[in-house]
């Protein structure tokens, strides 16, 4: 079947199985940031955008997509830039592998909440795992973004 | 591995109930349930573009669609102020926020699955569901009838409540929950749903009239022995049916105590 979508801005026409999965889709069209992790929906390394929303792409029917608006990190670099030194300052990314799905869902957590508290930030990536770090770097560095935002915010 | 030879978005809820009916159809909700198993599904029914993701409210009641994600249920004010947060609190252990974006109201609730935290809030909640062939009927009698082939509509979600709570007991953050408890009051009368048993939750009522009067420590520990009494447990991998039965009693105690905090 066909789908019509748009992808990190670009429209895009694709032919696709009916149980093509978005994240196979997805890669097969060059976003190699959304890795396929454990494919029971639970670690977060496929997350991705679709209408802004973050979702499991190792879960969702490409078919699905279609008429609708996909983001991946490839399509973000600029959006993320703002916050991921500070992440890898603090010694957060260690293998790097959970990282994509982490930077995604952390953008969408700022959106939806620009000045969020350490238990926001927490529950909104508890569903990215990480087996590396801890999960405290990653606090630790959204936290010194936000820190930084607002000191320059406050000049 | 789960096969799928035809996708089709339905164009209505006729056209999506009289497809389901076959044996290898299948309708999808969030799938993230479905795509676990090893399956062959001839055709895979999509109902996301009849405008069934949508929360109502009218006078007497919150409609929502089938396709309502669980994220929703969790950051909505109506609904989380008709229930002091009760809707946010029984979805936000489940997995992630991606999870709940993709996982569905219909899904959640036609699947009647045992880990159900939704099912077991909607029961205290004496919700009603909205089926295209059966029509409305209480979820309490939808969760009894064996499984059949039909499309869920919504769900309504009954206003008048006084109090609601929810609590659940899991091993693990963002795990199946070892037990669900969730606990309405409408017109001074409790209704109790005890879920993932492991069984599929189930309603009870104070028949013993524990309650009458009010709730003091005295009653919810006595209501709490009761219900772990009442409530039939079984085992499997993440607890055994004696600890549940704890758990229980635990559960209703707290969850009493907590509603009368509030009121």
């Amino acid at each position: 079947m066909e789908i019509h979508l748009n992808l990190n801005g670009k429209p895009l026409d694709a032919e696709v199985r009916a149980d093509t999965l978005l994240l196979d889709f997805l890669r097969a069209h060059g976003c190699l940031s959304v890795k396929r992790g454990c494919e029971t929906a639970n670690c977060g390394l496929c997350t991705v955008l679709l209408d802004g929303t973050p979702v499991l792409s190792c879960s969702l029917l490409a078919a699905r997509v279609d008429g609708r608006c996909v983001q991946t990190l490839e399509g973000l670099q600029e959006e993320a830039g703002g916050f991921v030194t500070f992440i890898a300052d603090q010694g957060a990314e260690q293998c790097g592998f959970c990282n994509p799905g982490f930077v995604m869902n952390t953008i969408a957590l700022l959106r939806e909440y620009p000045d969020p508290t350490d238990d926001q930030i927490r529950a909104y990536l508890a569903g990215n795992l990480c087996r590396c770090s801890g999960y405290e770097g990653q606090l630790r560095g959204i936290r010194a973004y936000l820190n930084h935002k607002k000191a320059e915010e406050a000049q | 591995m789960l096969t799928i030879d035809q996708y089709v978005r339905a164009e209505s809820l006729e056209q999506a109930y009289e497809l389901c009916q076959k044996r290898n159809h299948v309708v999808l909700g969030g799938m993230l349930w479905l795509k676990m198993q090893d399956r062959k599904v001839g055709t895979a029914i999509d109902l996301c573009g009849l405008g069934l993701d949508r929360i109502t409210e009218t006078e007497r009641a919150f409609e929502l669609g089938a396709m309502v994600p669980l994220r929703a249920l969790e950051t909505h004010e109506g609904l989380n102020a008709m229930t002091r947060g009760a809707f946010a609190r029984s979805v936000e252990h489940i997995v992630g926020v991606q999870f709940r974006n993709c996982a569905t109201v219909g899904g959640s609730v036609f699947g009647r699955f045992g880990f159900s935290d939704v099912l077991t809030l909607l029961l205290a909640l004496d919700a009603r569901v909205v089926l295209q062939g059966a029509g409305e009927l209480s979820l309490e009698e939808f969760c009894a009838r064996p499984p059949f082939r039909d499309i869920l509509v919504r769900v309504i979600v009954p206003k008048g409540a006084e109090g609601t709570v929810y609590l659940s007991q899991r091993n693990s953050a963002t795990d199946f929950p070892v037990l669900t408890c969730a606990i309405a009051r409408r017109e001074g009368a409790f209704r109790f749903a005890i879920g993932a048993r492991p069984g599929r939750a189930r309603v009870y009522l104070d028949e013993k009239g524990l309650l009458s009067g009010r709730i003091t420590r005295d009653s919810a520990l006595a209501m709490g022995e009761d219900l772990s009494r009442r409530v039939p447990m079984g085992d499997n991998l993440r607890a055994g049916a004696e600890y549940r039965t704890k758990i229980c009693q635990a559960l209703v105690r707290r969850g009493l105590l907590k509603l009368e905090e509030a009121r």
